[in-house]
């Protein structure tokens, strides 16, 4: 880490980048308490790098080297960029809330219309008073580091037997450039609760940017609930996000993400299944080329019995991209009946793209079924023949092949809309292929 | 799916107090002082009568070592070891010089005897009628280097081997005698800084076996070697080295024991394999040393570092393994495939019980063309016991046509124990194709089906499936190893975890 060392008032030395952040870091004094604390935590343990095992193949020391100071709040003209970003983000019909370079944009969300089903808040808000939010049982620096320079966030309450109307759609939004956004939201579902949320990430204009996001979500017992996170963010971007779910019984949650963008990506989830009868599937597909990292990393703790857990993965590695898939599942000495798979799979287009994958079982109950299973390898020559034998030219056989290999997952997706815009964007991926 | 009772009683019958070979062999021993230093490598490079350069190499690994930290990665826990509170050599005292196995200690002969270990090879060799019902008058040779402790007591068959033109002989004698072909080899697979116990083993190692196959020969029996620990606070370092020349063909078998005491005794051992071209080597083990008791006291730390090294085009290397042994395992045997057409082969069936902790799993490294390896890994943990698989298979970018399959079942039996997969799946380059699969789903709803429709349960049918799957592990051992393993595990899979 390339950080200058400073000392502030009552001498104990803290680096430049939180230094010169202090001031325009939200929070009562009992909160910059915490953020020092959380920045103390990430200066001990510096940017993850290969000998931690959580980060052998996402080493963020070489792959990023530095985190870049945090960005302005957006001016005026960043707003207008943005406002324009946001149009053709937009996904119809979905009420929006809009971050831009770390800060909430109330002018470009839809907080009148979610106001009306939902309690909504911002993180900067929340600080006032509370430094709870800041607070992750987290040992990872990069989380540790969030919670230090966090400047805003979507605080979003859904009360119990609420039936959201419509999509929630958060979208990040990078307008400057070699700066850094960091941002934290909570989302709480209530009892019974029906919502969609959608998160997006693009720029704006921007490039060279890092972003550091973490998402704390709890759903309560009888919910029903979609997540798709689409992540389209500058093709030299970095995006590290953390994501903490914690479900309770008889819930059905299902979560989707799109990796098509930033030259480095992390999403690591931690999903814990607290109460029983639940469902949990949670997929992704990585779309990567160039030399772009995608590195996808869960966490699935089963602590209590008779939950259902399901991971469908998909990587398409083009050119020299690198794709990781590290996935965990955690049944407890209580967790009886358990039922979990995870499936992961990499497709090499290029002979110098690399797959690594490391599905994890980690199972103290007798009376389980869980099992994984991963491969990785080239598109399947027969089928590439047969197609092109009947005519197909063979940029046209591959993308065919690829959608299919991708379409395992992207169905998982139970809305119509959403999966056909996920398909959109796959489409479009393939289609930018040269 | 739980295991079911008869599958439970299997295990309690192989339960870590039903240890067989837990006794003690009282016999005078010639030890090491206490503690590890370099007077210690001196001390036991003399005992060897040791050309100097192989004290200097033992020498550089010694201050190697002191440079390293013990690794913590493995899913296992333990108390740290104290380096200095053990005898690094230990050898039962010569009464006189020996010149035939008749010379032996009896003692030491009745303790292999009474282990099953056959070192008189001269009821065979005069063609004595086995007892009706005791042997298979077909049985085949078996030549075993018996060794005890720190060093070698016993080579059988060695003339007859030697007609063939292959070695076999304990390591500190080749040092001596077949000095050339050990300073090529020796540490060319695993090198001196290796890793911790790898290192440590360098510098101390006492015995071991030499295998040597010259070009196209088929080496006419099986070789075996019988590790016994016997002394208290010792630690057992033996060092293995198999080289199989050009289309040569030998199968290696290992068996080890050690008794019950309450202390934890130390284990690190370290094999090399090396085939040239066209040459095989299939390296069996059955791992028995003492698992400690019920409770967790006492038992072997096994710490073993076992790799080899296809070298030639076409070579092939298979490790089967049966361990129900030691109370921490701690070992992954691999295959580096350099050679182009390579192959590399893991068949395991790890049992762990009691208190036991097994961290063990292989590493397939593809580096030649069209390279291919296969791994099946059957973990059965009962008890309050851990047992994790872990394992790496990589393809490096000039490994075009590399292919893996990996299936690692584990099942659990009863609700204290764990059983963990960790499996790390690298892909440099896409002509590789990498499956791996640790699932119950494994076995075919057709094939249970059709067992069902014919009147049996569900579980004597999964029961039966899976058991025709573990057969073909066990299938992989020597026929004689066969029997023994198939003694410490009739147990079936059924309701496997991945």
């Amino acid at each position: 880490m390339n950080v200058a060392v400073a000392k502030t008032g009552n001498g104990r030395a803290v680096s430049d980048l939180f230094a010169s952040a202090e001031g325009r870091l939200p929070g009562s004094p009992a909160v910059i308490a915490v953020r020092r604390e959380a920045f103390e935590t990430y200066e001990r343990l510096g940017l993850p790098h290969r000998r931690i095992e959580e980060w052998k193949y996402t080493d963020l020391r070489a792959l990023v080297g530095e985190v870049l100071p945090l960005a302005a709040a957006p001016d005026a003209a960043a707003l207008k960029r943005a406002a324009d970003a946001v149009k053709t983000q937009a996904i119809d019909g979905a009420r929006k809330l809009v971050l831009v370079d770390g800060a909430f944009a109330a002018d470009l969300s839809d907080v009148k219309a979610l106001a009306s089903e939902i309690s909504v808040k911002t993180l900067r808000e929340t600080l006032a008073t509370d430094a709870g939010l800041l607070k992750t049982p987290s040992t990872d620096a990069v989380i540790a580091l969030n919670a230090a320079m966090a400047t805003d966030g979507v605080v979003l309450s859904i009360a119990d037997g609420t039936q959201l109307s419509a999509p929630i759609q958060i979208i990040h939004i990078a307008t400057a450039a070699s700066a850094s956004a960091f941002t934290r939201s909570q989302i709480v579902v209530g009892k019974g609760a029906r919502a969609t949320i959608i998160e997006s990430f693009v720029a704006a204009g921007a490039n060279a940017y890092q972003v550091n996001d973490a998402v704390i979500i709890s759903v309560g017992d009888n919910a029903d609930v979609a997540h798709i996170r689409l992540m389209d963010d500058a093709p030299d971007a970095v995006n590290i996000t953390s994501q903490f779910v914690t479900v309770g019984a008889n819930v059905k949650f299902n979560v989707f993400n799109m990796t098509t963008g930033a030259a480095v990506s992390r999403l690591q989830g931690f999903f814990t299944l607290a109460g029983e009868g639940s469902e949990l599937s949670v997929n992704g597909v990585n779309l990567l080329q160039k030399t772009e990292h995608g590195d996808t990393t869960l966490v699935v703790d089963h602590a209590v019995p008779n939950c259902v857990s399901r991971e469908v993965f998909r990587a398409v590695l083009d050119d020299r991209a690198h794709s990781v898939f590290q996935g965990r599942i955690i049944v407890r000495p209580d967790a009886q009946k358990t039922d979990g798979k995870m499936m992961i799979r990499a497709l090499l287009l290029s002979d110098e793209a690399e797959a690594y994958n490391k599905p994890e079982l980690e199972i103290f109950a007798d009376d389980v079924s869980c099992g994984h299973g991963a491969t990785a390898g080239a598109l399947d020559d027969s089928l590439l023949f047969y197609l092109k034998a009947r005519g197909l030219p063979e940029k046209q056989a591959q993308a065919l092949l690829i959608q299919a290999f991708v379409g395992e997952a992207i169905e998982q997706i139970a809305d119509d809309g959403l999966r056909e815009h996920v398909i959109g964007i796959a489409e479009r991926w393939l289609e930018r292929r040269p | 799916m739980p295991a079911v009772q008869e599958t439970v009683d299997r295990v309690k019958r192989i339960d870590v107090d039903q240890y067989r070979y837990g006794f003690e062999t009282l016999i005078e021993s010639d030890k090491a002082p206490k503690g590890l230093s370099e007077d210690t490598v001196k001390f036991i490079s003399a005992k060897k009568n040791e050309p100097a350069w192989m004290l200097q190499w033992r020498l550089e690994a010694y201050r190697r070592w002191l440079t390293m930290t013990e690794p913590t990665w493995a899913r296992v826990d333990y108390p740290k070891i104290d380096f200095q509170d053990l005898y690094y050599y230990s050898a039962p005292k010569p009464k006189k010089t020996i010149n035939s196995l008749d010379e032996i200690d009896p003692e030491i002969l009745k303790t292999y005897e009474k282990l099953g270990i056959p070192l008189r090879e001269v009821a065979m060799l005069e063609g004595v009628e086995p007892k009706p019902g005791e042997q298979d008058p077909n049985r085949r040779k078996i030549a075993v280097d018996a060794v005890f402790d720190s060093v070698s007591v016993a080579t059988t068959f060695q003339a007859e081997l030697k007609k063939a033109g292959v070695i076999f002989m304990p390591i500190s004698e080749a040092i001596r005698e077949h000095p050339e072909l050990v300073q090529k080899y020796l540490g060319s697979v695993v090198p001196t800084s290796d890793n911790f116990y790898a290192t440590l083993n360098s510098a101390v190692f006492s015995d071991g076996s030499f295998v040597y196959v010259p070009p196209g020969v088929r080496c006419p029996m099986e070789l075996s070697t019988y590790f016994r620990i016997n002394e208290r606070n010792t630690g057992q370092f033996e060092r293995t080295l198999i080289i199989a020349d050009k289309g040569s063909y030998v199968s290696y078998l290992e068996g080890c024991t050690a008794p019950q005491r309450d202390e934890n005794q130390l284990h690190a051992a370290v094999v090399e394999l090396v085939t040239h071209d066209d040459a095989e080597i299939k390296y069996s083990t059955v791992q028995n040393w003492y698992p400690g008791n019920s409770e967790g006291k006492g038992g072997i730390y096994n710490f073993v570092t076992k790799r080899g090294d296809c070298r030639g085009n076409n070579s092939k290397i298979s490790w089967t393994q049966v361990e129900t042994g030691s109370a921490i395992t701690w070992k992954y045997p691999s295959c580096i495939l350099r050679g182009d057409n390579s192959r590399g082969e893991f068949y395991s069936i790890a049992i762990s019980n009691g208190h036991q902790q097994v961290d063990s799993g292989t590493k397939m490294i593809h580096l030649g063309k069209n390279t291919s390896s296969r791994i099946i890994s059957k973990g059965i943990a009962a008890g309050k016991s851990q047992n994790t698989y872990r394992g790496l298979v990589t393809a490096h970018r000039k490994a075009t046509g590399a292919r893996n399959f990996t299936a690692c079942d584990s099942l659990l039996i009863g609700d204290k124990c764990g059983a963990h997969t960790v499996p790390y799946i690298e892909a440099k380059n896409s002509s590789a194709t990498f499956e791996h699969e640790a699932t119950t789903s494994k076995i075919s709803e057709d094939v249970l089906f059709y067992c069902i429709q014919r009147g049996l349960s569900q579980e004597e049918a999964v029961g039966l499936v899976v058991n025709g799957f573990v057969k073909d592990v066990l299938q992989q051992l020597p026929m004689e190893f066969a029997v023994e393993a198939q003694k410490l595990i009739s147990i079936s899979l059924e309701g496997s975890v991945g």
